[in-house]
């Protein structure tokens, strides 16, 4: 029984690994595109301005306040409708690239308004412009604050990739379901997903592990 | 150097500085004293515009600011004159991600697009200067706040301004730290920098500011050599203050 089922990952090997080669595709590119305009999107709320907070506000709360499934959906089956028609790997990781780059924007968001004041001013006070303070002075403390949310939001959207598979995109979780089809082996193959998911998650928790030492390093007794 | 005319500002509708002038010469010390909420700490920030007055003229060097104007039309020429102008917070604002040798060289690299080399040469001289020689490599949470503050001065020294605005510079320390920054403070008058400093130590304030300037109720109420302004103030308010402040201590 456990030979034949070690069999039966192991014949599946090829297809499986293709999956996750889509899985850890979306997961960088959403997190890419997310961390791109959920940036955009964090300098918006931050703004004076209510002409451009007001559509980031907007956006944030239309994109936490639906389901990532119904977000796809409308993508890949509704657009078509108006005349925009998507290939399920382009729709899904637009999908969900909006859909991070809400949360993202509101990471952020926080991490930044959460530096104290004096740093703004200190930056000022040597004559830097607003964005030399914010590349400068800002942004490098905003990361330290940011980088547990975003790191933690990265393995949720590693997990969320698998929705990917209700718009027909080859990934993971839709090569387990495809081969459950022909060989029925339910348990064995869907555990194997589940293990996969689970090294690609302890991965990343590692890389953020060590990326969040990196960037405490001034905590730290200065090197001798 | 520096000349202020008819400076205003209100916060929520309520004065805090009326119609302040205020003219600087090169070399001169002087020591803002008052009471607080006398408008003293406002009137330096709005200085270098950190506090954005509502209306009246500064002028630093060539570079002369109408606060009357829409403020954010005058960006770059504010930023000419920060340039000009060091300051020193109450609370360091060290730069804690960078050393304390990155934090000197910030203003220089960043803002005058100084060589890195020429700019870390220039950034150890001063914290020697500061007494600080050895601590390049450390960041503020390693330093005590007497150091940190001599980090934040060699800050604002890079960038070889015109004037340095000192607010409250030993408040936040430690009273067995307040020493060695007013030991530092002292040093840069003997060299005759022009320094403007908010404080509440009158025994510095009479020692080393040649000029000394009583603020209360957003008004200079009284200003005058220092030692004789100390020995022999005029007005019945820097009576009061000058002797509860030093009968107290």
């Amino acid at each position: 029984m456990i030979a034949e089922s070690l069999q039966l990952v192991a014949d599946s090997t090829p297809f499986l690994l293709k999956g996750a080669g889509y899985t850890v595709l979306l997961s960088v590119g959403g997190m890419f595109f997310g961390l791109v305009l959920g940036f955009a999107l964090a300098l918006m709320r931050l703004s004076k301005r209510r002409l451009l907070d007001w559509p980031a506000r907007i956006y944030v709360s239309f994109f936490r306040g639906t389901p990532l499934l119904v977000q796809l959906f409308v993508i890949y089956f509704g657009l078509p409708q108006i005349g925009i028609e998507l290939d399920p790997i382009p729709a899904s990781l637009i999908g969900l690239s909006l859909n991070m780059a809400a949360y993202i924007c509101e990471i952020l968001r926080a991490a930044i308004s959460s530096i104290d004041r004096g740093q703004w001013e200190a930056a000022a006070s040597i004559g830097m412009t607003r964005t030399q303070a914010m590349r400068r002075a800002i942004l490098p403390q905003a990361l330290r604050t940011a980088l547990p949310p975003l790191g933690n939001s990265f393995i949720s959207l590693v997990k969320d990739t698998a929705l990917a598979a209700t718009i027909q995109v080859p990934e993971l979780f839709r090569q387990a379901q495809l081969i459950t089809a022909r060989t029925f082996e339910v348990f064995t193959m869907y555990l194997a997903v589940a293990v996969i998911y689970w090294i690609l998650c302890s991965v990343l928790a590692h890389f953020q592990h060590r990326m969040e030492t990196r960037v405490n390093r001034h905590d730290q007794e200065p090197q001798r | 150097m520096i000349r202020v005319e008819k400076l205003n500002k209100q916060f929520n509708g309520h004065p805090v500085l009326k119609d302040i002038d205020l003219t600087v010469e090169p070399g001169e010390v002087i020591a803002i004293i008052g009471p607080s909420g006398s408008g003293k700490t406002t009137f330096l920030r709005c200085l270098n515009l950190l506090e954005t007055p509502d209306s009246g003229l500064i002028q630093v060097g060539e570079v002369e600011i109408d606060a009357g104007k829409p403020l954010n039309q005058q960006g770059n020429l504010i930023r000419r004159l920060r340039q000009q102008v060091g300051f020193v917070f109450q609370n360091f604002n060290l730069f804690p991600h960078r050393t304390a040798l990155e934090n000197v060289i910030e203003g220089p690299v960043v803002v005058k697009k100084t060589a890195r080399d020429q700019a870390e040469k220039l950034g150890r001289a001063l914290l020697a200067k500061v007494g600080l020689a050895g601590k390049e490599d450390a960041y503020p949470r390693r330093l005590s706040g007497g150091q940190q503050q001599r980090v934040a001065i060699a800050r604002a020294l890079a960038m070889e301004p015109q004037v340095i605005l000192f607010d409250e510079p030993t408040s936040a320390l430690d009273p067995e730290l307040v020493g060695e920054v007013l030991a530092t403070i002292r040093d840069l008058a003997r060299e005759k920098r022009t320094m403007i400093i908010v404080t509440h130590e009158m025994s510095f304030a009479r020692d080393v500011a040649n000029r000394v300037i009583f603020f209360d109720k957003g008004v200079i109420v009284e200003q005058g050599e220092a030692k004789a302004l100390f020995a022999n103030p005029q007005q019945e308010r820097t009576r009061q203050f000058l002797g509860k402040i030093l009968g107290a201590s």
